[in-house]
């Protein structure tokens, strides 16, 4: 199809004709980069905590007071909640993956008297740990029952520098691992965390999230050999069939409530409320990019109809001439599909460029990566349909015009 | 005239209905979309204590060793035990207040409560008076009750609803963590948001329910919230000796000279404290008044900031939209506007007519995009983020929306106005 014809159409109706190329450029960088945006919040989302999330169950209580005999209690405890029914293994935990708030983390050092640390690992620790959560060893062991310190003997011995009574060992997951000895076996190896006291790799686990600061490295975590009591923020961990959660998480408040009714319970949840409630933030945040996505792409293809209908009720006269002189139906379609086609391809070279520039604007402000280039055809694509399917309707009520326009005036 | 402009442009709005609608919706979103995130933004950075904040300073020092040391870095924006003790008693502002945040067990009298966590404010005496807080009963406790480790506590109004209805409670006990603490006043409406005295918590609805002094939360060891950061042989504990910055500092100053000077106190006290071997580090102090702070804290979400820049293109399409339907419109009545030109209607009283025919979808997308944007404020304190249940509209928002509609209908009318009232009478009624 000759262009020439719209090519000089549309010079004539310059003003409008940018407008509507500026339109389509401008949805066409904001949705390229809102698209790309939504990626990133889901894959997020996606990523794997490295425990069994199905399986478990988290109560977290306080007592009123003090509690002297706190560590006592927890060996209770313990011991009623594995009798309950459907339990198959009990945690005491400090913190779980993606629980929102780092209570713990470790500045790690390959060497003493290193200056900068090499990395922030969270430092998950507890009674039972990995075993309850179901997070593999790749190698090495677990921690013996008997190699467990209390927290509150290593706290004391932390400020007095007492290394005897400091843990010695540590178990690191296998992302931790991987960037401090890349390509070696880190089992015996050491590293160095707050005044240079030296734990000796005894475990390389499987992939381990942690609880928050995500953009920190989202897999660095290591395990320490300590035992923590509810009252220094410790929560029961519970791993049980998926299907009887509820009722386990049931039985286990009525035994804890039994076994001492003055607690005051701060959470019970299964693990998969547990993540959603970390991710909400982020869903929310995709859900609005979505919505803002529909609206553009709605307004512009109105805008896009709006228009194209203006033209055909402005040229019935001129399609009546064309009809009349010889052209069909098809051609008078055709002519305002081109046009449409061509308009959107420029305002698409435009967006293109656009959205490279508003993603440079973001990478600098927020934190984002490169746009990939997969976004800018995709997002052409879009904008190409959406203009065809705008511009069908006035394109087909002008190839109805009827040859004997062309006769009547005005 | 203007009326009768009016009775036009409502008559050539009824012509094109469809197109019409079109237009008033396309300026509906885009408004109701930047008002909606345009209040956030305004909501999430405004001055939590109008009036007072330019004379709040929150000075920092740098305690830690030479682990982890880089030069020109940032002090930690919390202070020791030792250095904020150390501050507060040198007194060298005006008013200046130690302090940290926690969580207690309350115990309420009445058996029909079940006890229950509220979260608290330790902290020294010039709290209530530097920070403004109102009373609604009794008073703030002084500097003696500090030195004393009084066992008494201040209120807030919700707590005080909560437990005795309202009433005055001031002289009666709550049971605190197991304690019996004497409560001797009641806070009056106070919800600084952001909260700026402590960012470590929460940064938005973060009030407190109960406030007592700090020497009183060491003697009775409860239980500090918000964390510590340590180095050294620190853990994580929050304790009157260990390496750990845990507690925040507040001074009010009221002139500049008094800022230059505290200022200058703060780097002679890390040269001293160097000197006797406590700091390892040059001297890296920082004295950031309230609005710096809560700017250096990167207080207002980044994801809200990406919302409004997303709301304001989002609002630049509609109106290029906008504009491109009403050009196309207006021109279209070139021989209407060509018929009035030569019957003597100067071209200044067709812009006049034209810019009154979008001033009036302006304004009916302006109101569209106000009952837009309360729905989308009703949608956003539906979010879970912490500071959702401050998303309303206020009078100075009121005013933005009302200006933003009529710029963006002026600007989405004008260019259209002006291109179609410069059309040369003798050609379009020629071309008829």
């Amino acid at each position: 199809m000759d262009i020439r014809p719209i090519l000089s159409t549309l010079n004539r109706h310059k003003i409008t004709a940018w407008l509507l190329i500026l339109q389509i450029a401008l949805t066409c960088a904001i949705v390229c980069n809102a698209v790309f945006l939504i990626h990133q919040r889901l894959q997020q989302m996606d990523i794997a905590s490295g425990i069994a999330e199905h399986e478990l169950v988290q109560i977290k209580f306080t007592y009123i007071g003090d509690r002297p005999d706190a560590y006592a209690q927890a060996q209770t405890d313990l011991a009623t909640l594995r009798q309950i029914p459907g339990a198959q293994a009990v945690a005491l935990a400090n913190q779980l993956p993606l629980s929102g708030v780092d209570m713990s983390s470790s500045g790690l050092k390959l060497h003493p008297n290193q200056r900068q640390n090499t990395l922030e690992a969270a430092s998950y620790y507890g009674q039972n740990l990995l075993a309850t959560l179901g997070v593999r060893l790749i190698s090495g062991r677990d921690f013996q029952p008997d190699e467990l310190l209390d927290l509150n003997a290593v706290m004391p011995a932390l400020h007095s520098g007492d290394m005897k009574k400091l843990p010695h060992t540590v178990i690191v997951a296998q992302a931790v691992a991987a960037r401090l000895w890349p390509g070696q076996n880190a089992l015996g190896k050491t590293i160095y965390v707050g005044n240079d006291i030296p734990l000796q790799v005894v475990g390389v686990s499987a992939p381990l999230a942690r609880p928050d600061n995500l953009q920190m490295g989202a897999q660095y975590s290591i395990v320490l050999p300590i035992r923590l009591t509810a009252t220094e923020g410790g929560s029961y961990v519970i791993r049980t069939a998926p299907e009887d959660r509820e009722q386990v998480l049931k039985s286990a408040l009525a035994a804890l409530k039994r076994l001492d009714p003055n607690r005051i319970v701060l959470e019970q949840r299964t693990y998969d409320e547990l993540r959603h409630g970390f991710f909400e933030n982020d869903r929310a945040m995709a859900g609005m990019l979505l919505g803002v996505i529909v609206a553009l792409l709605i307004v512009t293809a109105l805008g896009i109809a709006g228009l194209s209908s203006f033209w055909v009720g402005q040229r019935r006269r001129t399609i009546g001439v064309r009809r009349a002189l010889g052209a069909t139906r098809t051609n008078i379609l055709h002519y305002f599909q081109t046009e449409n086609f061509l308009l959107a391809t420029i305002g698409i070279a435009l967006g293109m460029a656009l959205a490279y520039g508003i993603n440079l604007f973001l990478m600098m402000h927020y934190e984002l990566p490169r746009l990939p280039g997969i976004y800018l055809p995709v997002g052409a694509l879009a904008l190409w349909a959406i203009g065809q399917l705008a511009v069908l309707g006035p394109a087909l009520r002008a190839a109805a015009v009827p040859p004997v326009v062309a006769t009547r005036g005005g | 005239m203007f009326g009768y402009y009016f009775d036009l442009a409502l008559r050539s709005l009824r012509r094109n209905k469809v197109l019409t609608a079109l237009m008033v919706l396309a300026i509906a979103l885009g408004i109701g979309a930047s008002m909606t995130t345009l209040t956030v933004l305004h909501v999430l950075s405004g001055d939590p204590l109008p009036g007072r904040s330019s004379t709040l300073y929150a000075p920092q020092l740098d305690p830690r060793d030479m682990g982890d040391y880089q030069p020109h870095g940032e002090p930690p924006d919390r202070v020791t035990w030792i250095d904020g003790m150390n501050l507060l008693q040198a007194k060298r502002a005006d008013r200046q207040a130690l302090m940290t945040g926690g969580s207690v067990a309350i115990q309420p009298a009445q058996s029909a409560l079940d006890p229950f966590y509220e979260a608290a404010r330790y902290t020294t005496a010039d709290f209530f008076p530097m920070f403004g807080v109102p009373f609604q009963y009794g008073h703030a406790w002084g500097a003696s009750e500090d030195a004393a480790s009084a066992a008494v506590v201040v209120i807030s109004s919700k707590l005080n609803d909560r437990l005795f209805g309202g009433r005055d409670s001031s002289g009666r006990m709550l049971r605190v963590e197991g304690h019996a603490l004497r409560i001797i006043g009641v806070l009056g409406d106070w919800r600084p948001n952001p909260h700026f005295y402590d960012l470590n918590v929460k940064n938005y609805g973060g009030s407190e329910g109960v406030y007592l002094p700090l020497s009183t939360s060491q003697d009775l060891h409860l239980a500090h919230l918000g964390g510590a950061s340590c180095w050294g042989n620190g853990g994580a504990d929050a304790t009157p000796t260990a390496p750990c910055v845990w507690l925040q500092f507040w001074v009010q100053l009221d002139t500049p000279s008094q800022t230059a000077a505290y200022r200058q106190f703060l780097i002679h006290y890390s040269q001293e404290q160097k000197s006797l071997g406590r700091f390892q580090r040059p001297p890296n102090v920082r004295l950031r008044n309230l609005m710096q702070w809560l700017d250096y804290e990167h207080v207002v979400p980044g994801d809200v900031r990406l919302q409004t820049w997303l709301a304001l293109g989002f609002l630049l399409v509609c109106l290029v939209n906008t504009v491109g339907l009403m050009l196309a419109k207006f021109l279209r009545r070139s021989a209407e506007l060509g018929v009035r030109r030569a019957l003597g209607a100067s071209r200044r009283a067709l812009f006049m007519q034209l810019l009154v025919e979008s001033g009036v979808i302006g304004l009916a997308g302006g109101l569209g995009g106000l009952l837009l944007a309360y729905l989308g404020l009703w949608l956003v304190r539906r979010q879970p983020a912490d500071y959702a249940p401050l998303a309303h509209l206020d009078g100075a928002m009121l005013l933005m929306t009302f200006l933003l509609a009529v710029g963006a209908s002026l600007l989405a009318g004008g260019l259209p106005a002006w291109r179609a009232c410069r059309i040369a009478p003798g050609l379009q009624l020629k071309s008829n």
